[in-house]
């Protein structure tokens, strides 16, 4: 066994005790922190697949602006966190169901995949980042779904503006 | 061989693969060797700084500071180390116990993350990643967590306060850093910290002087120093996020801070003031010394800087605060880019001199900085006509004949 195969070992099972503590914590703040464990261990999977970019858009984003927001979020909303009720309602054994048919369809998916079984193709590191951005902006590529994104989130921004705003001073 | 540093590690790696270990875990070995190199190194600048920054600030303040044991005082901060290390370690009642106890941990972690990218000397540096900028965006919000960890497990009014007061600042703040970090980012072609290094033929200070400055205001605010110094303002809120912690725990946030302070140092004189380049660097044997001692040299500039801003400035009021952050830095710090972006690229495509490049580049920043400085000034002053005048106010009259209050606006 390889050290990275040892070391995506103990990631793996990290991530996803992580992620099951997300779901049966009580505490909504460690809910949010157990969260920023699952969220670092998937950044940890970007980084070893080499694609340092990724690992690290996935740790300024998600833990530096959505987990912090939510703890703070969590943490406006004082009296949730001491709450003790059950983390489960009635619709449970649904929600199972659900995920381990979704669980099988992915399962399947990959395991007919072609790119399965190949070796990952060894990656110029140095490039990689120039390489994304020229796919971003190449109409072949990804330059309809960038677009649709930042349309989206600008509606978002000018949504919040619009919400936020005092009329009265106006 | 020329260079020693690079020879120990070879000599090293040579002799456990003599042991006949496997090159996988020779590799491993040396990594962690070299982290373990690194925080060692770091941490014991960090017992240093303690005594750099008392005295310094002892004599901002016309006082003398520690000069007691040791010479010049300079065994004082391990008389402070052995004191933090003896004092009673409290759990206040009610705080998380495991949050609670983590959140000094990564304060100080995070920290010592940033090191990992910055390059010492040519050959001496952790990880050469091609994401080294975007990394110490991605750790500093890992800092800004432990605050907010901090703050909510102590169980105190105040310590939460001071949390949220630090999320307010960091997330502002992080918005205009990043944008100042993407200014050297274009400059150099690439987000890793060897070629932006490599990149300065003439220091990039000198090139884009605006967008050093941003990322030093900001980086100010990010480690909560004076006049940013809001999440911790003894006169308000008592001591903000660290207010429950006693001994080394309260050791490790102060130990961070400092030593945050220094990285800030470094990574400005790794981005901005050429990092490790100086005369000699390329000579055989102590060019990687050299290098090592230029960029502390420059590191320690730039945390002397820190700490005379600290010293001099009282606080800024919060509103002023994320004002100064939203309405100036940002706008301009997002100007500067378009600018300095359409400028490089035109200039890189009609194939300018180096020389009338830096010109125009500089004079372009000067340019949009007294344009910036200009408005807020217009601005400023308008309001302050505004006030001198009597507010507007609605004065209800009272009509005898109809009986009817009427609205009547009126200047007096």
């Amino acid at each position: 066994m390889s050290v990275e195969m040892i070391i995506f070992l103990i990631i793996a099972v990290a991530t996803l005790g992580s992620a099951l503590m997300v779901v049966t914590t009580k505490n909504l703040v460690h809910m949010a922190l157990w969260l920023i464990v699952v969220l670092l261990g998937i950044a940890i999977f970007f980084a070893m697949l080499s694609a340092g970019f990724l690992a690290v858009a996935q740790v300024v984003i998600y833990i530096g602006a959505i987990a912090i927001l939510l703890i703070f979020a969590i943490m406006l909303t004082q009296r949730t966190t001491q709450e003790a009720g059950s983390s489960f309602n009635s619709n449970w054994r649904w929600g199972i169901l659900v995920s381990l048919i979704l669980f099988a369809g992915l399962f399947i998916i990959l395991v007919n995949w072609s790119g399965i079984s190949t070796t990952p193709p060894n990656l110029d590191s140095r490039a990689s980042v120039a390489d994304i951005g020229v796919a971003l902006v190449e109409p072949n590529a990804f330059l309809l779904p960038f677009e649709f994104a930042s349309v989206l989130l600008l509606a978002a921004l000018i949504g919040a503006i619009y919400v936020a705003w005092d009329r009265r001073k106006v | 061989m020329t260079n020693p540093l690079l020879s120990i590690s070879l000599w090293f790696s040579n002799l456990l693969t003599g042991w006949g270990l496997p090159s996988g875990l020779v590799a491993v070995i040396l990594g962690i060797a070299g982290v373990l190199i690194t925080c060692v190194f770091v941490l014991v600048l960090a017992v240093f700084l303690v005594w750099v920054e008392r005295k310094v600030v002892a004599r901002f303040q016309d006082r003398l500071g520690p000069n007691r044991i040791g010479p010049f005082g300079l065994i004082q901060p391990f008389a402070d180390i052995i004191k933090l290390l003896i004092k009673e370690d409290i759990t206040p009642n009610g705080a998380d116990r495991v949050v609670y106890n983590l959140a000094p941990i990564l304060a100080l972690a995070a920290v010592l993350l940033i090191w990992a990218v910055i390059p010492f000397a040519p050959s001496v540096l952790g990880a050469d990643v091609n994401i080294a900028v975007l990394y110490v965006v991605a750790v500093g919000s890992i800092g800004t967590l432990s605050i907010i960890m901090a703050g909510w497990a102590s169980n105190n009014k105040y310590a939460l306060l001071g949390a949220f007061r630090t999320v307010a600042q960091m997330i502002s703040y992080e918005v205009p850093m990043v944008i100042a970090l993407l200014i050297p980012v274009i400059l150099a072609g690439s987000m890793g910290m060897s070629e932006i290094v490599n990149d300065q033929k003439i220091w990039f200070v000198l090139i884009i002087p605006v967008a050093a400055f941003i990322f030093l205001v900001t980086s100010i605010a990010e480690i909560g120093r004076s006049p940013f110094d809001l999440i911790e303002a003894e006169s308000e809120i008592v001591a903000g996020f660290h207010i429950e912690y006693t001994g080394m725990k309260f050791g490790l946030f102060y130990a961070g801070e400092l030593l945050h302070a220094l990285t800030i140092g470094a990574l400005f004189a790794t981005l901005f003031l050429g990092g490790w380049k100086g005369p000699g660097v390329t000579l055989p044997y102590i060019g990687p010394f050299l290098g090592v001692f230029y960029l502390l040299l420059k590191s320690f500039l730039i945390y002397f800087v820190i700490m005379w801003i600290k010293y001099s400035l009282p606080r800024i009021r919060i509103d002023h605060m994320l004002a100064f952050n939203w309405k100036f830095l940002t706008p301009l710090a997002l100007v500067l880019l378009i600018v300095v972006a359409i400028l490089h690229k035109l200039m890189v495509t009609l194939e300018f001199s180096y020389i009338l490049y830096i010109v125009i580049m500089f004079f372009a920043n000067i340019v949009t900085f007294f344009m910036a400085l200009n408005l807020v000034k217009n601005y400023a002053s308008n309001t302050r006509k505004n006030l001198g005048k009597p507010p507007e106010v609605v004065v209800i009259q009272t009509n005898p004949k109809i009986d009817q209050p009427s609205p009547v606006t009126s200047n007096s």
